[in-house]
């Protein structure tokens, strides 16, 4: 037998061609990327300037020139202003953020008491960390110590007058100690409120409908400064006379109800995009209406209105600060207080204080809104579009 | 015949507490009993609370003397004016801080959101890097960091940094020239309406024939022609009437010209800034939620860049863009009731200092609280008609 072979067919894999060298490379990105036409290369070049025109000058303010340490003024100012640093020094006086650390965190929560705070701060961590990574088992056991254990035991560890811990007057919290428990409690109370806000806005019930609609619209119409001054202004006058308010209280509850209203719309959002469907096979199973929204409908809406969630939490974290207008010291009240202090002020003090705390602000909510975007991808069904 | 008896029989219930209805109408009514109650009991509260501390209820204080002074006013006022009237100039600086706000917002906003959609590397980083900062931050730090930070550490007056256009920069704000319009200046705007009017004009009827024809015309260059060309001509008609009021050096201060001052400056540039990282994320949004196809099909058809992004892209992002661009709006208005931190006159402020002297709390928080809703349903209303122009019109 003749092998006629006339056809052909390769056994092995051709080896791959490496690619032409205009496409790969650094040249090629830049090509690509910086500039791949006239109008794209004139960009190149005007953000190239604006980053060398400020980006050094961020770094030699914020860490060459910085001061680190120091026990008062003269050592972040000039020597015409009384200081020791040469005449055209300007640079970031860490020295007054690290002076002042104690009260940033914690106002002027007895020195001697600050471990009552950190406690809580550890538990927070140690309670909060398990909640937010998905594989870590028991997450309904760890859901109930956090919303409602937590908030106990810190009552009365923050607050004392209990169990042999003195009291401490909430007019001496301050700092990121006031931050952190204003925005957990308003995130605590504010979700479930907008949830029975929403609730309430698309229920059959007319009356009930009404108060809703009219409480979300006129909280949502106002700045909340106007929500504050009422808190603390008019909650005085609402109630009988003698009775009086603790002013973090007051705050507390403007800006939980504030929050709530926002919470309820984002719910709305979620209610809404539900197919009506699931409401329909809900009824027909025969649920209740609680048992509809609780199994059916709830961890539906909620699964999708995340993101929004998650932006008013971010909002209301910042919005915290506004209670420095009411003469509280978050921590932005407690840092602005400290410029007033003789023996720091300088012209650097209040920029580098003020970067410190938008810094602290800035891991806060950049944080949160990472998180959301990863549990975004994480609970996707993949049933959008 | 009995069984159609029974047929004939309303369908037996267990009890009326089941009935839907009757169960409905018994929670209303137990809300309204309990509202009801409840606003009583801060009704009757309060009255007994402000007769304890003789305060008379009603709106009669607005006629009263203010006697405090405001730093900025639009409209002339002094000491000696009204309650009412003080009201009334915190609502106009309210007004004017979020009118030129919302501009700067806007086109920064839309530079920024425009630049994260760049191709280009650098741009596309440096304008995340903007939004992801002042996303992040709260916008009454950012007020401080511009008050306190950076206006209040300038020079003193004396050496005062100079700018282009003799204007200046000291710790007591911007200095600029100050227009003088002179006798005539009526015509520079008459002929600035006339340059708008016929430049809508010539809009309109390029359109019809382009409609009618399929011939273009250069409507743009043609109404910035017109828009520019007519007042200037009005000008050199009236015999040029405009002259400057420069600011001038002495010894301590800048005299005359027009000063912004540092609270108005920090304000303004403080919401504009921050607003605009959110503008920029919802510009982005939108143009990101046109359909691929669609620019592909510009494309197809032989559209340039400029004219696919002009006629296709950004009419279809707009009708994305508008709902929340609408809530950015309200949100720098709210927003710059944080005017008071800096002691810039704002409605806010003001009524509060009006709060403070007659103790009459509830009408100032009520007048505040009706003001701030009748400015959020305006502009949601205009926002709103805006949205059903530009709404896609269904077949």
């Amino acid at each position: 037998m003749q092998e006629h072979d006339m056809s052909w067919v390769r056994t092995e894999m051709a080896l791959a061609q490496p690619a032409p060298a205009g496409v790969v490379g650094f040249g090629a990105w830049v090509r690509k990327n910086l500039i791949a036409s006239a109008g794209d290369t004139i960009l190149t070049i005007v953000g190239i300037a604006l980053v060398v025109m400020i980006l050094p000058q961020i770094i030699n303010w914020a860490f060459i020139d910085a001061v680190w340490t120091g026990p008062n003024r003269t050592v972040c100012a000039t020597v015409a202003q009384g200081g020791i640093q040469p005449d055209g020094w300007s640079g970031a006086c860490w020295a007054f953020v690290n002076a002042k650390f104690g009260q940033i965190m914690f106002g002027t929560y007895p020195v001697e008491e600050r471990w009552r705070p950190i406690l809580v701060g550890i538990l927070l961590v140690v309670l909060l960390l398990p909640m937010l990574i998905p594989s870590v088992p028991r997450k309904g056991l760890n859901a109930l110590l956090l919303i409602v254990v937590f908030p106990i035991v810190s009552f009365f560890l923050l607050v004392g007058g209990a169990f042999g811990l003195e009291h401490v007057e909430t007019a001496r919290w301050g700092g990121l100690l006031v931050t952190l428990s204003l925005s957990f409690v308003a995130i605590v109370v504010s979700l479930p409120l907008g949830i029975v806000l929403a609730l309430g806005r698309r229920s059959r019930m007319p009356v009930v409908k009404m108060l809703c609609v009219i409480f979300i619209e006129a909280v949502r119409g106002i700045p909340l400064i106007t929500v504050l001054f009422m808190a603390s202004v008019m909650l005085p006058l609402f109630l009988p006379p003698g009775v009086t308010f603790d002013k973090y209280l007051r705050a507390l509850i403007g800006v939980s109800l504030f929050a709530a209203a926002y919470m309820a719309e984002v719910v709305r959002g979620g209610l809404q995009a539900i197919p009506k469907g699931q409401y329909e096979g809900a009824d027909s199973l025969g649920l209740g209406y609680w048992q509809k929204m609780y199994l059916i409908v709830m961890p539906q809406a909620l699964k999708l209105v995340i993101p929004g969630i998650v932006n008013t939490f971010i909002g209301m974290f910042k919005d915290t600060s506004l209670v420095t207008i009411i003469s509280m010291f978050d921590l932005l009240g407690i840092v602005k207080q400290n410029f007033s202090d003789a023996n720091w002020a300088t012209a650097q003090t209040a920029r580098s204080g003020l970067i410190f705390a938008a810094f602290v602000f800035w891991l806060f909510c950049f944080g949160m809104s990472r998180y959301s975007m990863y549990t975004e991808r994480r609970l996707d069904t993949g049933h959008k579009r | 015949m009995a069984s159609q008896e029974v047929l004939r029989e309303e369908p037996s219930r267990a009890s009326l507490i089941n009935d839907p209805k009757v169960r409905s109408i018994f929670y209303q009514c137990l809300v309204v009993a309990l509202l009801v109650s409840g606003v009583w009991w801060i009704v009757h509260n309060t009255i007994v609370n402000l007769t304890n501390l003789h305060i008379a209820s009603g709106f009669a204080f607005l006629r009263g003397r203010a006697g405090f002074d405001i730093s900025d006013t639009a409209i002339a006022y002094t000491s000696d004016s009204t309650y009412g009237r003080a009201i009334i100039v915190g609502l106009i600086n309210t007004l004017i801080v979020a009118f030129v706000g919302i501009i700067t917002a806007t086109i920064i906003g839309f530079i920024v959101g425009i630049g994260r959609l760049s191709k280009n590397w650098l741009i596309q980083k440096i304008c995340t890097v903007y939004v992801e900062v002042f996303r992040n931050i709260p916008p009454l730090l950012v007020i401080f960091f511009w008050y306190s930070g950076v206006l209040a550490v300038l020079p003193a007056p004396r050496d005062s940094i100079n700018l282009p256009f003799s204007s200046f920069l000291n710790q007591r704000g911007f200095y600029f020239p100050r227009a003088i319009w002179g006798d005539g200046s009526w015509l520079i705007l008459v002929g600035l309406l006339a340059g708008i009017a016929m430049a809508w004009f010539v809009a309109h009827k390029a359109h019809q024939r382009q409609m009618a024809t399929g011939q273009q015309f250069p409507v743009f260059w043609t109404s910035l022609a017109l828009i520019i060309g007519l007042p200037l001509l009005a000008y050199a008609l009236s015999g040029f009437p405009l002259t400057f009021d420069f600011p001038k050096q002495s010894t301590f201060n800048l005299t005359g010209g027009f000063v912004v001052k540092p609270e108005f400056l920090s304000l303004y540039l403080a919401l504009s800034f921050y607003t605009a990282a959110f503008i920029a994320e919802i510009v982005r949004a939108g143009i990101r939620g046109v359909a691929r196809g669609q620019s592909e099909a510009t494309a197809a058809l032989g559209l340039r860049a400029g004219q696919a992004l002009r006629l296709v892209v950004v009419p279809q992002a707009m009708r994305i863009v508008i709902p929340p661009l609408a809530s950015q709006y309200l949100n720098l208005t709210k927003n710059s009731s944080l005017a008071i931190a800096i002691g810039y006159p704002d409605l806010t402020a003001t009524t509060g200092t009006v709060l403070n002297q007659t103790g009459q709390a509830v009408e100032c928080v009520v007048i505040m609280m009706v003001i701030y809703l009748a400015i959020s349903l305006l502009t949601s209303l205009l926002m709103n008609w805006f949205n059903a122009k530009m709404a896609l019109v269904e077949r």
